[in-house]
């Protein structure tokens, strides 16, 4: 789908596109509303990202496109969209490395706010409670005033590695068996399995964590097509995490 | 009645211990895949030696009927395998079939999210499907067929098969779905499990390698016994068995 030489011309000078985005349109909340394209073109920037180009058709063309955004860095992960058939971040995507006509979607399993717009924070929500995806210690109570144990620093950057989820939803956007099956976790849940499997300060021992993931809605649902993988915008290694699990649940059944 | 019975009847099941018997069923899958693809190599093997010649072929078979063990040949031994293998077979297809879509919505949701992502292990799992499913009754009627009559497999009968009795499209198709179905398998219970723990790039050149080098093989196969079923219809016709070479001379100066 590259073709960041496009856009330039013979003599190394950048050539100004116009770009065309196709977007998919649909207000759930207006019950006249049905899914319909719609198509706004934009005159392309240097350094232009798709968050930009949306920016633009909304603040110049229609303020009443709905897409997500905080951060504009790749860290919030509010601004993941289904670009050219992929989920991905628009703020991540350049329009340099996409052609002149783009498409643009909602994520799918996430429930659809309007337009672009999906929460994902709802179904992150109940993943996380239903996996229960905290630090589970001894101590009912926590004393802030203690000192932390000591981490291995090797063990720490493991985990952080992991930690660096930023919940935007593309894995699950991306997975055959999510599409299928509403009630699987996805990446997003078996690599937070994963990271807390590995915090010695969490005293579940794998039987606890097979309670959570131990079955077909969980690691055992993975068919390892590993969407996930590829399209994962901060590029954790989730087909190791997955199958890291599903060895160890594997164990715990066997 | 068990009280586990009761539990689930009363739709308590997630309230108590959970079952251990999805790691049983995953863990099952995947060995069963394991099973039938590598059964799968070696039955190519052991058919493409009618390449080496119509003895080598009949050695195999006789082989595999015990006649250099017993001096005789057993061709309900041939039936004791191909039982085993129906049985690791229904295993699998009965374990595989909890992946596939199992209603309308599901299938038009997979197919354009396949569509729509353009990405290569999701194309393969369709095809995984598809194949998958086409297998359920093309694989079934070889292997019954096997089962029941082991002693027509040799090169006049096994050639015969393919040419006089026409089957040759049957078993084309047959081994187009094997080596798709059972290469792609290969590779997803290597991703699956990270074994061997090399770059998924490397696999996927390795599986069109193997694809390609059994398709070969299987194709050669197959227009050998055709070519076998052609020259010998008559021999098939009339239901004689293949001699060696050495037994038809041992006759020969015999007479």
């Amino acid at each position: 789908m590259s073709n960041g030489q496009n856009n330039t011309a013979s003599g190394g000078k950048t050539r100004q596109r116009t770009l065309t985005f196709h977007i998919l349109r649909y207000n759930p909340q207006d019950p006249d509303s049905k899914p319909r394209m719609q198509s706004y073109q934009v005159e392309e920037a240097e350094g232009m990202t798709l968050f930009l180009a949306l920016s633009e058709i909304r603040e110049h063309q229609d303020p009443t496109l709905q897409y997500d955004f905080v951060c504009r860095a790749g860290i919030c992960g509010s601004c993941s969209m289904v670009i050219n058939g992929r989920p991905g971040l628009a703020c991540r995507t350049l329009t340099q490395d996409l052609e002149t006509d783009v498409t643009l979607a909602p994520l799918p399993v996430f429930e659809l706010i309007g337009d672009l717009s999906v929460n994902t924070g709802k179904w992150m929500r109940g993943m996380s409670e239903r996996l229960e995806t905290w630090v589970h210690t001894k101590e009912e109570e926590v004393n802030l005033s203690k000192a932390e144990s000591r981490m291995d620093p090797e063990l720490a950057e493991q985990i952080y590695e992991l930690d660096r989820c930023v919940e935007c939803g593309s894995c699950v956007a991306a997975c055959g068996t999510a599409q299928m099956r509403q009630d699987f976790v996805g990446a997003v849940g078996m690599n937070k399995i994963a990271r807390f499997k590995l915090d010695p300060r969490d005293v579940r021992t794998d039987d606890d964590f097979y309670e959570v993931v131990g079955d077909d809605s969980g690691v055992f649902g993975c068919m390892s097509l590993l969407g996930c993988h590829d399209v994962c915008p901060k590029e954790l290694p989730l087909q190791t995490q997955i199958a890291f699990l599903r060895r160890k649940m594997a164990t715990i059944g066997c | 009645m068990s009280s586990e019975t009761l539990i689930i009847q009363a739709g308590l099941s997630e309230r108590s211990r959970k079952s251990r018997l999805p790691a049983r069923l995953d863990l099952l899958q995947s060995l069963s895949g394991l099973f039938l693809a590598l059964f799968m190599w070696g039955h190519m093997f052991f058919v493409a030696s009618i390449l080496l010649g119509k003895d080598a072929m009949w050695t195999i078979t006789k082989f595999f009927e015990g006649y250099h063990f017993f001096g005789k040949a057993y061709p309900w031994l041939v039936s004791v395998v191909v039982a085993v293998v129906i049985a690791v077979f229904v295993v699998h297809a009965m374990l595989a079939v909890r992946k596939f879509p199992i209603n309308y919505r599901q299938f038009r949701v997979f197919r354009a999210h396949a569509k729509s992502m353009r990405h290569g292990d999701t194309t393969l799992w369709m095809w995984q499907v598809y194949s998958g499913f086409a297998m359920f009754f093309l694989a079934s009627a070889h292997l019954y067929q096997m089962l029941v009559w082991p002693q027509d497999i040799g090169p006049f009968g096994s050639g015969g098969r393919m040419w006089v009795d026409g089957l040759w499209p049957f078993y084309l198709v047959l081994l187009l779905l094997v080596e798709f179905h059972g290469s792609i398998g290969l590779y997803r219970l290597a991703v699956k499990w990270c074994w061997p723990n090399c770059s998924r790039e490397f696999l996927k050149k390795l599986k069109w390698g193997i694809t390609a080098f059994f398709l070969v093989l299987g194709l050669a196969t197959l227009g050998a016994y055709m070519k076998i079923g052609y020259d010998y219809q008559e021999n098939y016709k009339n239901g004689e068995r293949y001699t060696p070479t050495w037994a038809q001379q041992a006759e020969e100066s015999a007479k």
